[in-house]
């Protein structure tokens, strides 16, 4: 039986911040086409995480493949080759405040590919519609959109350029239910249409059993539980359960004063 | 031993600080050099720089040399030195206020705008959003900008020295009664090409100096809002004191006998 290369693969990979361990040793296999989900408390390591992989941190140790190839270590042109691969849709949106909203959608055509501005924009007004908006939405500048506008046209961005890979960051994070849906699906449509591999992270429960194949929980720095969507919640792990349940008692503590 | 131990600290963090500041402008500088460019950034930042500065820097340089010339004929003629105003303000201008009045302008002006900007593009993610879509954030946000403070500002300074000169001829012959020829007389024959390249050349680094603290205090901004506060204020104290220490080199390398 021939096993096929993961896509991304993390072998004890570690990362601290001046004297807390962020990372402690995560290994990870995500295989091509595959959806996985990180899920894990506020300050659980799950942003550091996709950073390392995208070159963004490095960690003091520990190995990163994307397609075979070590990320950790590399410098900055071959970075910029491996995040070509690479869509992101961040927490925030992250637009540029300074370019209209089709600039946005077609950075990394016009910057990185070269491509020349009608094409841009046309590609802009194209990818925008593929997420809900109208081509009215592409001459506006993202501080005239609403937090899920914004949301959308940061999805976007990430795959315009049909990237291989798309990293989720808290995608629902800050809106309501139905705009948190309407992004999940839209997620979820656009990472089958192009066939790529999809890293979320989130706390969002609905967003995890909408789009995950695969869970993974980070907790203190190690990935404590992995496995299919259909297992999660009978995962057996009780900090897997105390998280998906949403419960204040369980084996994870918050460190409150009373 | 303490006190010792505070003061070996201090000096150390101060080394360190330096180090970053220097790894970071040789990173600046190589990639202002090497391809891919971004025509688009360095032409907004030529506009901001250049052009949209030229006002306040023009009003401060023709006021410069106004005062200049009222300062010194009040002070000249108590020895009877009154026609040396038109050397004065020449002098005054192109090799040492031009420059330093605009410099210290334009970190407020620009310093603060390119530290307030890049460290909100840092805290609000957008600086990683670029290297997500394979865009060298150095290459992008940081070579226009000290590309930009390198070639403008001695273009400003240029218009500044003729401001300045105006400003003083203006008083000199509508307020203080000289002639207009014998001072414009005056004023070329006691100038010298050196006055002013040397005030240029000035230009050149302090625009490069605002350009830098700028960006470099923007691009370590930390937090929120008021990380980018600090970034801002940090830029413009650290970009004016640069400019007053390397004002005293570069006069030091042009005139010193």
């Amino acid at each position: 039986m021939t096993e096929t290369a993961p896509k991304i693969r993390l072998r004890d990979v570690h990362k601290r911040f001046g004297p807390k361990a962020v990372l402690n040793g995560v290994d990870l296999d995500i295989a091509a086409g595959e959806s996985v989900v990180v899920i894990g408390g506020s300050g659980s390591g799950k942003s550091v995480l996709i950073k390392c992989i995208q070159g963004i941190l490095r960690p003091e140790s520990g190995s990163i493949t994307v397609d075979g190839e070590e990320v950790v270590g590399m410098g900055g042109r071959q970075i910029e080759r491996v995040n070509a691969k690479i869509g992101m849709l961040f927490q925030s949106a992250a637009l540029f405040d300074s370019l209209p909203v089709w600039e946005n959608v077609a950075f990394g055509a016009l910057q990185a590919k070269g491509m020349d501005r009608k094409a841009a924009f046309d590609l802009a007004v194209e990818t925008l519609s593929k997420v809900g908006l109208n081509a009215d939405v592409a001459e506006l500048w993202p501080a005239e959109l609403s937090g899920g506008m914004q949301k959308r046209v940061g999805l976007a961005r990430a795959v315009a350029t049909e990237p291989e890979i798309i990293f989720f960051d808290e995608p629902t994070t800050g809106l309501d239910p139905i705009m948190a849906d309407v992004i999940n699906d839209l997620i979820v449509t656009c990472v089958k249409r192009l066939g790529a591999t999809a890293v979320t992270i989130t706390h969002d429960m609905a967003s995890v059993r909408k789009i995950a194949d695969r869970v993974a929980m980070l907790y203190q720095g190690k990935l404590i539980w992995v496995g299919p969507i259909a297992d999660i919640d009978k995962s057996g792990n009780p900090y897997v359960e105390q998280f998906i349940n949403g419960r204040a008692d369980g084996p994870i503590t918050m460190d409150l004063r009373r | 031993m303490n006190f010792l131990a505070l003061i070996g600290g201090v000096f150390l963090g101060f080394l360190g600080a330096v180090g970053r500041l220097a790894r970071f402008a040789a990173i600046a500088v190589s990639h202002m050099v090497r391809p891919p460019f971004y025509p688009r950034q360095v032409l907004r930042q030529f506009l901001d720089i250049g052009y949209f500065s030229l006002p306040v820097v023009g009003l401060t340089a023709l006021f410069a040399g106004m005062v200049l010339a009222l300062q010194s004929y009040s002070g000249f003629s108590r020895f009877q030195a009154e026609g040396a105003v038109a050397m004065v303000v020449v002098l005054s201008i192109t090799r040492e206020l031009g420059p330093v009045f605009a410099g210290l302008m334009v970190a407020g002006r620009i310093g603060a705008s390119m530290a307030a900007e890049i460290g909100t593009m840092r805290v609000t993610e957008q600086v990683d959003a670029l290297t997500t879509l394979s865009t060298n954030p150095f290459k992008y946000l940081v070579a226009p900008r000290l590309l930009a403070g390198l070639l403008m500002m001695p273009l400003l300074v240029l218009v500044a020295d003729i401001l300045g000169v105006f400003g003083g001829y203006v008083i000199g012959v509508g307020k203080l009664g000289f002639n207009s020829g014998s001072y414009l007389a005056n004023t070329w024959d006691v100038l010298e090409t050196l006055d002013v390249v040397s005030g240029l050349v000035k230009a050149g680094v302090f625009g490069f100096l605002i350009a830098l603290m700028g960006c470099y205090n923007g691009y370590h901004s930390k937090g929120g809002a008021q990380g980018v506060g600090m970034a801002t204020t940090n830029a413009v104290v650290s970009a004016s004191i640069l400019i007053l220490i390397s004002n005293y080199i570069v006069t030091e390398i042009f005139f010193a006998r």
